[in-house]
């Protein structure tokens, strides 16, 4: 793996995410798939607001930054302008199952070609650590100090679920982790090559860390992420029209961990 | 230069050729304004009474190269539109009412950003839900909605010959200069029929400045050329200060050569009739008719609100001192007014207001406003001295 994608942006590294934070991997995963596709040239990358607008100048792509929750809204409307350009919309949890998730659904409904990723991790991080859709259930934040209570908060939203429940022809959802970067750049690349071969939207969500605001140190925030989150969040591809090679997608994936 | 929609423009045929005379509703008025500007793409949600704008644009304009999406509201619509231009594209979209208040959040984002685009308001009442029929009550709306400064150009048409003539002008401003541009028409003139002659900008010498892309550029990005990084957010103050500083003062530097009117019967006038749009047009055509009865009576109407001619009306009040401000709005024009004509001429005008918040306002009625001022029956001081002094 090489330390850095080629579609990173040196004079901008080190990147102004905090220490442990999961958004680093996730955009090193996504620029892997970028270098992969060679489609720097080409793309249009958006970003929310959330700690997710300190993604726009990470990469050696054209970058939007563009208000909370309107991200998507943003990026097909480039896309359906031009439609050679390959169209990224990129946000937290909040942007996308919160404030936005209207042009979720409706963009999902439509089969927009582009590529939608939500980043979760189980906050809304850059306002201080408030209770996300994604928040788990019992989990302490600054708008559940004691605990998320279904009762009154509801359940946890598993966003990839909800749009493969409605998924159309040629979409592509699937959700990684940054626990296996590989693995996650691949369902990235796949998302990617989806809207090149003008099949349909992509959703991929990253399950990610925020040891900032979850207040945990290493070996927490790790065990956080792979243990509860992942129990709730089960990682792996939910829909896809790619033809499935099982054994070498097995033998594929197994090389990504 | 990125060619329109990745699409020869050339293969269609021009939308308006030489000049054609036509009787249509202000909406498609709006829609043959916008393909003779050449736009391009239309994202847009259902809201009364713009409807038709999107009706007659998705009906229309794929004969001309041109694309549609209906949203699933109109921060999809408003966000879609600058994504669509930060493309290259000449988007541009309608709405009314609360899809005004929504549309706040992309204008914000385009005067941050210099993003050229173009936004039809067809008034309806308010406040809330209110009525889907008239009214001049999104003035400050249009203005100065947003968390900012009101960087944006504000154009009142007041018939169909208005509309169409500064909706094309609309678009070659907003790429011009890359501030957000809007024609506040309303829902009367949305829904009438009138007489319009449409025209090619191009036979007539009218060059539309041409759209140009924020992102997808040639090249490739740090080996070709720099990435086009475009944000709207800030660390620190001073940095946001260093960006928006420019911005103003360009607006500033622009605003006099923007601002449009129209005045006449100014001679000898004892009284002067103000309102804009359609309501504008009752205010011309009451004074017209007081003239030939020989009542001194003159007009001035603003054609663009922002920026406010309040220069050109300045001198007319300087001769005059007696202003009739009339709008279907509890004082919004008249705020602009004493905000643009501020300081000492303030104490020195009398000012009359006919407000109708959401009603209809007839030349007829104008006639008999004016003649009672004129007749000095129309003290009504506590009336008056309460509404301007709250406005």
């Amino acid at each position: 793996m090489k330390s850095m994608p080629d579609s990173w942006r040196r004079e901008t590294k080190p990147h102004k995410f905090c220490p442990g934070c999961g958004h680093g991997l996730v955009l090193k995963a996504l620029g892997m798939a970028m270098d992969r596709l060679k489609i720097a040239d080409r793309t249009v990358f958006g970003v929310d607001i959330g700690c997710s607008l300190l993604a726009w100048d990470f990469f050696n792509a054209d970058t939007i930054q563009t208000h909370h929750g309107r991200t998507v809204p943003v990026i097909i409307g480039a896309k359906r302008a031009r439609p050679n350009l390959v169209g990224i919309a990129y946000m937290g949890d909040g942007g996308g199952y919160a404030i936005g998730s209207q042009h979720l659904i409706n963009a999902t409904m439509r089969n927009d070609r582009i590529l939608i990723i939500i980043v979760n991790n189980t906050i809304y991080a850059m306002t201080g650590g408030q209770m996300a859709p994604t928040t788990l259930k019992g989990q302490k934040t600054e708008t559940s100090s004691r605990g998320r209570d279904p009762k009154y908060e509801g359940f946890p939203l598993r966003g990839p679920e909800m749009v493969a429940s409605f998924a159309p022809e040629g979409a592509y959802v699937a959700r990684g982790s940054v626990s296996h970067v590989q693995r996650l750049a691949r369902y990235l690349e796949r998302g990617l090559e989806n809207q090149l071969q003008d099949r349909g939207i992509s959703v991929v969500e990253a399950l990610s860390t925020c040891p900032t605001n979850w207040r945990t140190n290493a070996e927490d925030t790790w065990k956080f992420l792979e243990k509860e989150m992942t129990d709730y969040y089960p990682v792996g591809e939910l829909v896809s029209p790619f033809k499935r090679d099982t054994q070498k997608e097995a033998a594929d994936l197994e090389t990504c961990h | 230069m990125i060619s329109k929609l990745e699409t020869k423009k050339d293969e269609y045929p021009r939308p308006v050729e030489g000049e054609r005379q036509a009787f249509m509703y202000g909406n498609e008025v709006v829609v043959w304004a916008a393909l003779a500007a050449g736009a391009e793409c239309l994202y847009g949600y259902p809201i009364t009474p713009q409807n038709e704008v999107m009706h007659y644009w998705s009906r229309l304009a794929p004969d001309y190269g041109g694309k549609f999406l209906q949203t699933e509201d109109e921060l999809s619509a408003g966000f879609a539109t600058l994504g669509g231009i930060m493309a290259g594209a000449r988007c541009f979209s309608a709405t009314a009412g609360p899809g005004t208040i929504l549309f706040q959040e992309p204008l914000a984002m385009a005067e941050m950003m210099r993003i050229p685009i173009v936004l039809v308001v067809q008034q309806r009442g308010g406040p809330s839900t209110a009525t889907v029929i008239y009214s001049q009550q999104e003035v400050f709306l249009t203005i100065f909605g947003g968390n900012g400064e009101g960087l944006r150009i504000v154009y009142s048409p007041g018939s169909h010959q208005e509309m169409y003539d500064y909706t094309l002008k609309a678009f070659d401003v907003a790429w011009k200069h890359r501030f957000p541009t809007l024609v506040l028409g309303d829902g009367y003139q949305a829904k009438m029929r009138e007489r319009v002659l449409l025209y090619d900008p191009a036979a007539r010498g009218m060059e539309i400045e041409p759209t140009v892309p924020f992102v997808g550029l040639p090249g490739v990005p740090g080996v070709d050329r720099e990435p086009a990084h475009w944000r709207n957010a800030f660390s620190v103050e001073e940095e946001l200060y260093e960006e928006l500083e420019p911005i103003i003062n360009d607006y500033y530097r622009i605003a006099p050569s923007l601002m449009e009117k129209e005045e006449g019967y100014l001679d000898g006038a004892e009284l002067i009739l103000t309102g804009h749009g359609i309501v504008g047009r009752a205010v011309r055509t009451a004074v017209k008719e007081l003239r030939e009865e020989g009542f001194p009576v003159g007009f001035f109407r603003p054609l663009t609100l922002r920026p406010f001619p309040g220069k050109d009306l300045i001198r007319i009040l300087d001769d005059c001192p007696r202003l009739l401000v009339v709008e279907s709005a509890q004082g919004q024009l008249a705020k602009l007014i004493r905000i643009s004509i501020g300081g000492e001429l303030d104490h020195r005008v009398q000012m009359y207001p006919y407000f109708r918040p959401g009603l209809g306002i007839s030349a007829e009625e104008l006639v008999e406003e004016a003649k009672a001022i004129l007749n000095g029956k129309r003290e009504q001081k506590q009336e008056k001295e309460f509404s301007m002094s709250m406005l």
